[in-house]
């Protein structure tokens, strides 16, 4: 189905169960341990082995040769694969560093061997009998050294490494008010609590991997190009992912260290990543530097904005694109954004929850912060005089809807914003400073094809079959809904299968794009079924009803399933789009706000209350999508308080890589948190009207916490994560 | 290797384990009860939480061999999906989780935090030692806090445990 002309009405309006605050149908499964995940899969085949990954050791130079005899002796041990004896091993379209190292080693806890043996524990204890020698060599590891060697990097579509509209550096030199600043955001990691994991069965040259991966289709792709095998021998399964965060976008070195060891034990073998290699092995959202520059007059319109930001990564590597959002979020005639890139010879970087807006509005909502105290404004006011309903960059493309504004007016009242006092440092209960802070949140929407496949069978029972996967989104749910929906069943009469290479190719989980973009390939197939249906019970389908199970025209009424009496009916589409993303700029829009407090003796800082108001397209599931907003508010108080990927500059290596260095948000941080969704429908985006929100639920909220640590403390912190020593000894007297 | 024996949900399992086997991984591998999670194998994020003798631990710091006659509860003791735990049906109810992967893990938390503030065992944000703790939201926080849930579901799952307390949240 090409989606080429905005979406009217169409049966999901009914919202008879789209729209509702449906728990999710695979929550028995997952509250009483069923779900199974990819490790766990003991009925798929024969027993199988165990495989552990040694890491290397340096982050750059060469093996000058592995010594694997004391591990070969070792109990139990099968065989070991190093990339001396792996054959030849493509490269991923989508991987940066490849996934065996050796000889060659690009990163620190690059893969270097898998030891497969019968039990983890043999396998485990043999890993350590490995002898490695190499010869490092000199890398590049600090982001700041290497700023000023920064290239510009090619661009890439729309990611443009330099956009200019009218004349900044005239209109922000003759501007009357200005904010020059630069702030810095550290290397994160996604720290999912399932660890990258895959079991491997061959049958002959066919390959099947159970793998925890949020991409099917690119990821079945890169196993068959990595292996050089024919993209139809491999078959990925992943139906339930402990988390992803962006890091199972892609196919990663358990996977394939599982496919290379069972090769060479010539049985299944499974293989999760060790916890402390996950840091440095895998991918992490890379370290910014963005200096965001800011002119406006004395009426509080912005004259000229510029945002440029740095980060490195690998060679071959993208950069982080953190001036994204600044192209699009607030007028103004004179316009700038740069990214540049420094070669580094840390781990991969790539996409984590909301690549680009997250790290760019920890940045930009700042700016904004401090630009309102400079003009006297608040910071509401400030930022709903520079709204703006058009792409300002082509200033003939409508956003499609945007009501960021009323985000921010709504959200103020709701949560007593009011209340909030313009100098900082003046609200004071006991040992607490108090401070309010607010931060708009924009992420765009992003259009992809995704397919399904739905079937009938004489029961009236509806199974819908897609490879897009469930991270803990909600997909199951909102795909059973949509199906329900479209059918007039009730959701016990639909079953939902996902997560199978086997299945029709989807959008898969990512940018947000995949509850909006899957329901709507769900709504292709579930059009043609109604079509073959209807066709099937002599009915024109023009004027067909689809409602309580039974299909309905005129007078005549009958059960659906008996249009699959005589064998079940089958149907399959996608939904692919036309250029009303061209026509009209598709973004989502919120507003973050935070109180806390911070001791005045210790700096310690607590999170009180929060509140997200999202404006997102309808809301599929209201329950399962409030869960992504809280969610994504968890993350963006790990990114404003904790999560600082340490960076050992002298040897290349991310220090704390392991869940109790990289410290995330626990119980004890988050308070109660709050979220409205305003109603809207954006007929441009598809035929669902929705958007995306889960990685909306995370752009803005780390600036919020900042601008509320400043308005407690009066303390400018530009720095993330927003630390005790950072604050302590510029702490107002107690 | 060497023999161990003990009751897992109400079942004597008898098992001739490598002794270098953790409990979790003698769930997991060899009884193939894989409702309790491995997360980091190192007793950082609580996804292995099971309950020993009525208390909970993490499986993932405990050998087998060191349970002999031991009662065991996992998650899949709690309940089934067609007979849920007030628990488990409470964060199923409150969207308690998103990804599913830390959930057995705070469930079998949940149920003993409950179970601990019955016993007045104080914890770290308890005020006063001489009485008996209340489920307060601090309380609750605190001691949930050895279950790391990075989805974030964390204010939901608050809402769930005080709801099978019977205390409105």
């Amino acid at each position: 189905m090409k989606f080429d002309t905005p979406a009217t009405t169409n049966p999901i309006d009914q919202l008879k169960i789209i729209g509702h605050a449906t728990s999710r149908i695979d929550g028995p499964l997952k509250t009483t341990g069923r779900a199974t995940y990819a490790y766990e899969w003991h009925d798929a085949g024969s027993r199988p082995a165990y495989g552990y990954i040694v890491g290397s050791a340096i982050a750059k130079g060469r093996i000058v040769s592995i010594d694997l005899s004391r591990a070969k002796a070792a109990p139990g041990v099968i065989s070991i694969v190093t990339a001396e004896n792996a054959g030849k091993l493509g490269k991923g379209n989508y991987n940066t560093a490849k996934l065996l190292g050796g000889p060659e080693i690009d990163h620190y806890h690059q893969a270097v061997a898998v030891v497969v043996a019968e039990t983890f524990e043999q396998a485990r204890a043999a890993a350590q009998l490995v002898q490695v020698n190499y010869s490092a060599a000199k890398g590049s590891f600090d982001l700041a050294a290497g700023r000023d060697g920064a290239a510009k990097p090619p661009g890439r579509g729309d990611d443009q490494p330099d956009t200019n509209v009218g004349d900044f550096p005239s209109a922000f030199a003759a501007a009357p008010v200005q904010l020059d600043a630069t702030y810095t955001t550290p290397d994160q990691a996604h720290a999912m609590m399932e660890p990258h994991a895959s079991m491997a069965a061959w049958d002959g040259d066919k390959l099947t991997l159970w793998t925890s991966n949020q991409m099917i289709a690119w990821t079945t792709g890169d196993v068959a190009k990595t292996l050089g095998l024919p993209k139809e021998n491999v078959r990925l399964i992943s139906p339930f992912i402990g988390g992803g965060f962006g890091g199972k976008l892609f196919l990663r070195s358990d996977a394939i260290l599982a496919a290379l060891g069972a090769r060479a034990a010539n049985r299944p073998v499974k293989v999760a990543m060790q916890r402390p290699l996950m840091f440095n092995n895998t991918t992490h959202r890379p370290a910014t530097i963005q200096r965001i520059r800011i002119g406006a007059g004395r009426d509080g319109k912005i004259t000229a904005i510029g945002h440029e930001s740095w980060s490195g990564n690998l060679p071959e590597g993208r950069p982080e694109t953190a001036v994204q959002q600044t192209r699009l979020l607030y007028a103004g005639e004179n316009r700038m954004t740069a990214l540049r890139l420094a070669m580094l010879d840390l781990p991969e970087g790539n996409a984590m929850r909301a690549p680009g807006e997250a790290p760019g509005m920890m940045a930009l909502e700042i700016a904004m912060d401090e630009m309102a105290e400079r003009l006297n404004l608040d910071p509401i006011e400030f930022r709903a005089r520079n709204d703006t309903q058009v792409d300002p960059e082509h200033t003939n493309r409508p956003f499609s809807q945007r009501q960021l504004v009323a985000c921010m007016k709504i959200g103020a009242e709701r949560f007593g914003w009011s209340a909030r006092n313009a100098e900082p440092g003046k609200r004071r209960e006991g040992r607490w400073l108090v401070g309010l802070g607010m931060a708009a949140a924009f992420r765009n929407n992003l259009l992809m094809k995704s397919g399904a496949r739905v079937r009938l069978d004489r029961s009236g029972t509806v199974t819908v079959e897609t490879d897009m996967t469930d991270i803990g989104t909600g997909s199951y749910t909102i795909i059973a809904q949509t199906a329900a929906e479209m059918m007039g069943l009730p959701l016990e009469k639909v079953v939902v299968r996902l997560g199978d290479s086997s299945f029709p190719v989807s959008a898969g989980s990512g940018g947000q794009f995949g509850a909006n973009n899957s329901t709507s390939g769900v709504y292709a197939a579930c059009v043609k079924l109604r079509e073959t249906v209807a066709q099937k019970l002599g009915f024109n389908s023009a004027d067909v009803a689809f409602s309580d199970g039974q299909v309905s025209s005129g007078n005549r009424s009958v059960p659906l399933g008996q249009a699959a009496s005589d064998g079940e009916l089958l149907a399959e589409d996608s939904i692919e789009y036309g250029d009303l993303a061209k026509t009209h700029q598709q973004s989502t829009f919120g507003a973050h706000f935070v109180e806390l407090g911070v001791d005045v003796a210790t700096a310690e800082i607590r999170v009180r209350r929060m509140l997200a108001v999202c404006a997102a397209g309808r809301v599929l599931n209201p329950k399962t999508a409030r869960s992504q907003v809280i969610g994504a508010m968890t993350m963006g108080v790990g990114a404003a308080l904790m999560e600082e990927l340490a960076v050992d500059k002298r040897t290349g290596f991310f220090v704390n890589h392991d869940l109790a260095g990289y410290e995330v948000p626990v119980h004890a941080d988050i308070p109660h948190q709050d979220t409205i969704f305003l109603d809207e429908t954006d007929p441009m985006s598809s035929p669902m009207k929705a958007k995306g929100i889960g990685e909306l639920g995370l752009c803005g909220v780390a600036a919020a916490l900042a601008n509320a640590i400043y308005n407690a403390t009066g303390i400018r912190v530009r720095d993330y994560p927003i630390t005790l020593d950072k604050l302590l000894q510029r702490m107002p007297d107690a | 290797m060497a023999t161990v024996s003990f009751n897992v949900n109400g079942e004597v399992r008898a098992l001739k384990l490598d002794t270098r086997t953790t409990l979790l991984d003698a769930l997991r591998e060899h009884l193939h009860l894989t409702g309790t999670k491995k997360g980091c194998d190192h007793g950082q994020c609580g996804a292995c939480t099971v309950t020993v003798g009525g208390q909970r631990i993490n499986s993932c710091l405990t050998l087998a061999v060191m349970h002999e006659g031991d009662s065991v509860t996992t998650i899949e003791g709690l309940g089934t999906p067609e007979h849920m735990h007030p628990m488990q049906a409470a964060f199923v109810k409150h969207d308690g989780f998103q990804c599913g992967y830390c959930t057995p893990g705070q469930i079998c938390s949940a149920v003993a935090v409950l179970d601990e503030i019955k016993a007045g065992i104080p914890s770290h944000v308890t005020g006063d030692l001489n009485v008996a703790p209340e489920l307060t939201n601090a309380e609750l926080r605190e001691r949930m806090s050895g279950n790391i849930c990075r989805c974030g579901a964390y204010s939901n799952i608050a809402e769930a445990i005080t709801e099978v307390a019977g205390r409105p949240a």
